[in-house]
C-alpha cells in the first residue's frame, strides 16, 4: 500500500474509510435508527469522494468576479452540480425511511430488526 | 494540506465511529449533527460554497429535525413517561 | 413434468436441504418462543428420553418415527443452548470482515486515482471549459454552478424536484390520518392530536419570544438566498430548506392553530402543484425553442443585476417553494398525522 500516495489524496482516502464504516454500521447494528444513520454516513462519504475530484490547486470557487472568465481561474464546477442533486435526494429517502420506522414501531412495539422479522414470521406461521 | 484540514478529516472518522459505539440513541443523533457540520466546513475547504450552504441547511438542519421528531414519536427520549423501545 | 427418483430421501441433496430448513426452523421457533413468552416445546429432555426408549422397540415403523423425533429434539436442544450464540458471533465476524475487505479494495483503487488538485486531471475536460468560459454570456448567471444546474442541465433538476414530490407523497400515504367522509375527525385523529398536545409546550415564554424575533429574520434570509441564487452561492434548495426551518420554528412555538392561518393543507397542495407545473412548462418552452432553432424571447439582462439570467430566477423560486413545502409537510405529518 503506497502510503504517500494515499496521504496526498487524503480526502478520497477518508471518504473510502467512511464508506466502509457506514457499511459496517448498516450491517452490524440491530437498531433501525442507527441503520438509517449508517446509510446517511455512506451517502455523504460518496459525495465527499465525488466533490474532491473537482478541486484544482490554487484556483477559486466558480463564481465570476470582475468579469474574469478565464479557464485557469476557477475550479471544475461539474462535480459540485452532481453532488447538489445528491444531497437533496438523500434527505428525501431519509424522510421515507423514518416514516416506515414510525409505522413499524406502532405495529411491533420494538425497534430491533431481528425481533421484527421473527415476529412477522411468527404471525405467518401461526 | 493544512493542519486544520487534516484535523477535520480525522474528526470525521471519530464521529462516524462514535455513532455506532454509544449506547443512547439521542447521543448518536447529536454526534450525527456534528458530523454533518464538520462535513459542511470541509466543503468550504474544497472551494464549493453552494455545497456548504446546502449541506449545513439540509444535513444539520432538516434531516436532524426529522430524526428528533421520529425519536419523539417512538418514545425513545429518556424522561418521557411510560414506554421506551429496546435499544441495540 | 419431471419425477423425483424413488430414493430421493436418502440422497445427499435432500438430506442437506432437510438439515438446513429444519435447523433454521428450529432456531426461529426458539426465538419466537423466547419473544412471545409462550413456550411451545416444554419438557424437551423427557420427550427425548421417551423417544430413545421407543427407538429400541421391535416394530420397524415405530423405530423410524422415533428416530425422527429424536433428531428433531436434539436439534431443538442445540438451538436453545448453543445455536443462537454461534450464529450471532458468526454474523458479527463476517460483517466486520466484509467491511474491512471493502475498505482495502477501495483504498487500492484510490492509489490509482489522479493526484488531488491536479490541473491536468481527466475530469477537467472540454465540457467544464465550455461551462466556465461561455457560461456567463450564454446563461447570464454569475454563479457558474447555478447556471449549470438550472440552464445547461435543468432536466436533472426537474428530476430532483420530482423525487422530492414523490417522497412527500409516500410519507403522506404512510403517515396521514384521514377524516371521515363527512369531514368529522376519526377516533385515531383525536388520539393523535391529544398525544401531540400532551407534549407540546403551551405558551412557553422563551420559545415564543425568540420565535417572534427570529422567524421573520429567517424567512427574510431564506428569500434573500433564493432570489440571489444566480449571483452568489445558494440557490433554490438551500433557500427552501431555510424557509422551512423558519416555518418549523413558528409551528413549534405557536401551535398548529396559529400556523394553520397561513399554511393549510390546501396551500401545500396548490403551491407544490403550481411550482412543479411552472418548472415543467418553462423548460418545455426552452426545449421547444432550442430544438427548432428559434431564439427564445427571454432577455438575459446585465450580469450582476438581480433581474438577469433569463429563466433562472423564476426556476429558483419554483424549486425553493417545492422544497420548503415538502420539508414542512414532513415535519407536520410526523408530529400529528395531518396539517
Amino acid at each position: 500500500m503506497p502510503w504517500s500516495l494515499l496521504y496526498e489524496n487524503l480526502e478520497q482516502t477518508v471518504a473510502v474509510i467512511l464508506f466502509g464504516i457506514g457499511f459496517s454500521i448498516l450491517l452490524l447494528q440491530r437498531n433501525l435508527i442507527r441503520k438509517i444513520i449508517g446509510l446517511n454516513i455512506m451517502s455523504t462519504a460518496t459525495y465527499l469522494f465525488l466533490a474532491s475530484m473537482g478541486y484544482i490547486q490554487g484556483r477559486k470557487a466558480p463564481i465570476v468576479t470582475d468579469g474574469v472568465t478565464d479557464l485557469a481561474a476557477y475550479i471544475n464546477p461539474i462535480p459540485a452540480g452532481l453532488v447538489l442533486t445528491g444531497i437533496v435526494v438523500s434527505v428525501s429517502f431519509t424522510g421515507i425511511m423514518l416514516a416506515l420506522t414510525v409505522r413499524l414501531y406502532r405495529r411491533y412495539r420494538t425497534l430491533d430488526i431481528d425481533q421484527i422479522a421473527l415476529l412477522a414470521k411468527g404471525e405467518d406461521m401461526a | 494540506m493544512s493542519f486544520v484540514n487534516v484535523f477535520l478529516l480525522g474528526m470525521l472518522i471519530v464521529c462516524a465511529l462514535a455513532v455506532s459505539l454509544t449506547r443512547n440513541l439521542l447521543t448518536s443523533l447529536i454526534v450525527y449533527m456534528a458530523y454533518s457540520l464538520i462535513m459542511a466546513v470541509i466543503w468550504m475547504f474544497l472551494e464549493s460554497p453552494d455545497l456548504a450552504i446546502t449541506e449545513a441547511a439540509v444535513g444539520a438542519g432538516i434531516t436532524s429535525i426529522l430524526f428528533f421528531v421520529t425519536l419523539k414519536k417512538i418514545h425513545a427520549i429518556k424522561g418521557d413517561s411510560e414506554r421506551e423501545p429496546t435499544q441495540k | 413434468m419431471s419425477r423425483r427418483r424413488s430414493d430421493w430421501e436418502q440422497r445427499p441433496q435432500a438430506r442437506i436441504r432437510k438439515w438446513y430448513k429444519e435447523g433454521f426452523l428450529a432456531l426461529d421457533e426458539e426465538i419466537i418462543d423466547h419473544l412471545t413468552q409462550e413456550p411451545r416445546h416444554t419438557h424437551l429432555q423427557e420427550e427425548l428420553i421417551e423417544a430413545q426408549q421407543q427407538a429400541e422397540s421391535s416394530r420397524q415403523h415405530d423405530r423410524a418415527l422415533a428416530l425422527e423425533r429424536m433428531d428433531q429434539h436434539n436439534m431443538l436442544i442445540w438451538a436453545r443452548t448453543r445455536g443462537r450464540k454461534a450464529i450471532s458471533r458468526f454474523h458479527v465476524v463476517l460483517a466486520l470482515a466484509l467491511g474491512l475487505l471493502m475498505i482495502i479494495f477501495l483504498l487500492d483503487t484510490v492509489a490509482y486515482m489522479p493526484r488531488f488538485g491536479d490541473p491536468n486531471a481527466p475530469g477537467a475536460n472540454e465540457v467544464s471549459r465550455r461551462y466556465i468560459e461561455q457560461g456567463l454570456t450564454e446563461t447570464g448567471a454569475t454563479n457558474i454552478v447555478a447556471g449549470m444546474i438550472l440552464d445547461y442541465r435543468a432536466f436533472d433538476t426537474l428530476g430532483e424536484a420530482t423525487v422530492l414530490f414523490i417522497a412527500a407523497s409516500a410519507v403522506l400515504i404512510l403517515l396521514r390520518i384521514d377524516r371521515n367522509k363527512d369531514g368529522s375527525p376519526v377516533q385515531e385523529l383525536i388520539a393523535a392530536e391529544s398525544d401531540d398536545q400532551h407534549y407540546e409546550p403551551r405558551n412557553d415564554r422563551i420559545l415564543q419570544g425568540s420565535a417572534m424575533v427570529l422567524s421573520p429574520i429567517i424567512f427574510l434570509y431564506g428569500i434573500y438566498i433564493i432570489l440571489n441564487g444566480h449571483l452568489s452561492p445558494g440557490g433554490g434548495f438551500s433557500g427552501g430548506a431555510i424557509i422551512s426551518a423558519g416555518l418549523i420554528l413558528y409551528l413549534d412555538a405557536f401551535g398548529f392553530e396559529k400556523a394553520g392561518r397561513f399554511f393549510t393543507y390546501k396551500t401545500f397542495m396548490w403551491v407544490s402543484f403550481f411550482a412543479l407545473s411552472f418548472y415543467a412548462l418553462a423548460k418545455a418552452y426552452s426545449f421547444y425553442c432550442g430544438a427548432n432553432g428559434i431564439p427564445s424571447g427571454i432577455p438575459l439582462g446585465t450580469p450582476g443585476a438581480i433581474l438577469s439570467g433569463g429563466l433562472i430566477m423564476p426556476l429558483n423560486i419554483a424549486v425553493g417553494m417545492v422544497v420548503a413545502c415538502t420539508m414542512y409537510i414532513f415535519y407536520a405529518l410526523f408530529r400529528k398525522g395531518g396539517l
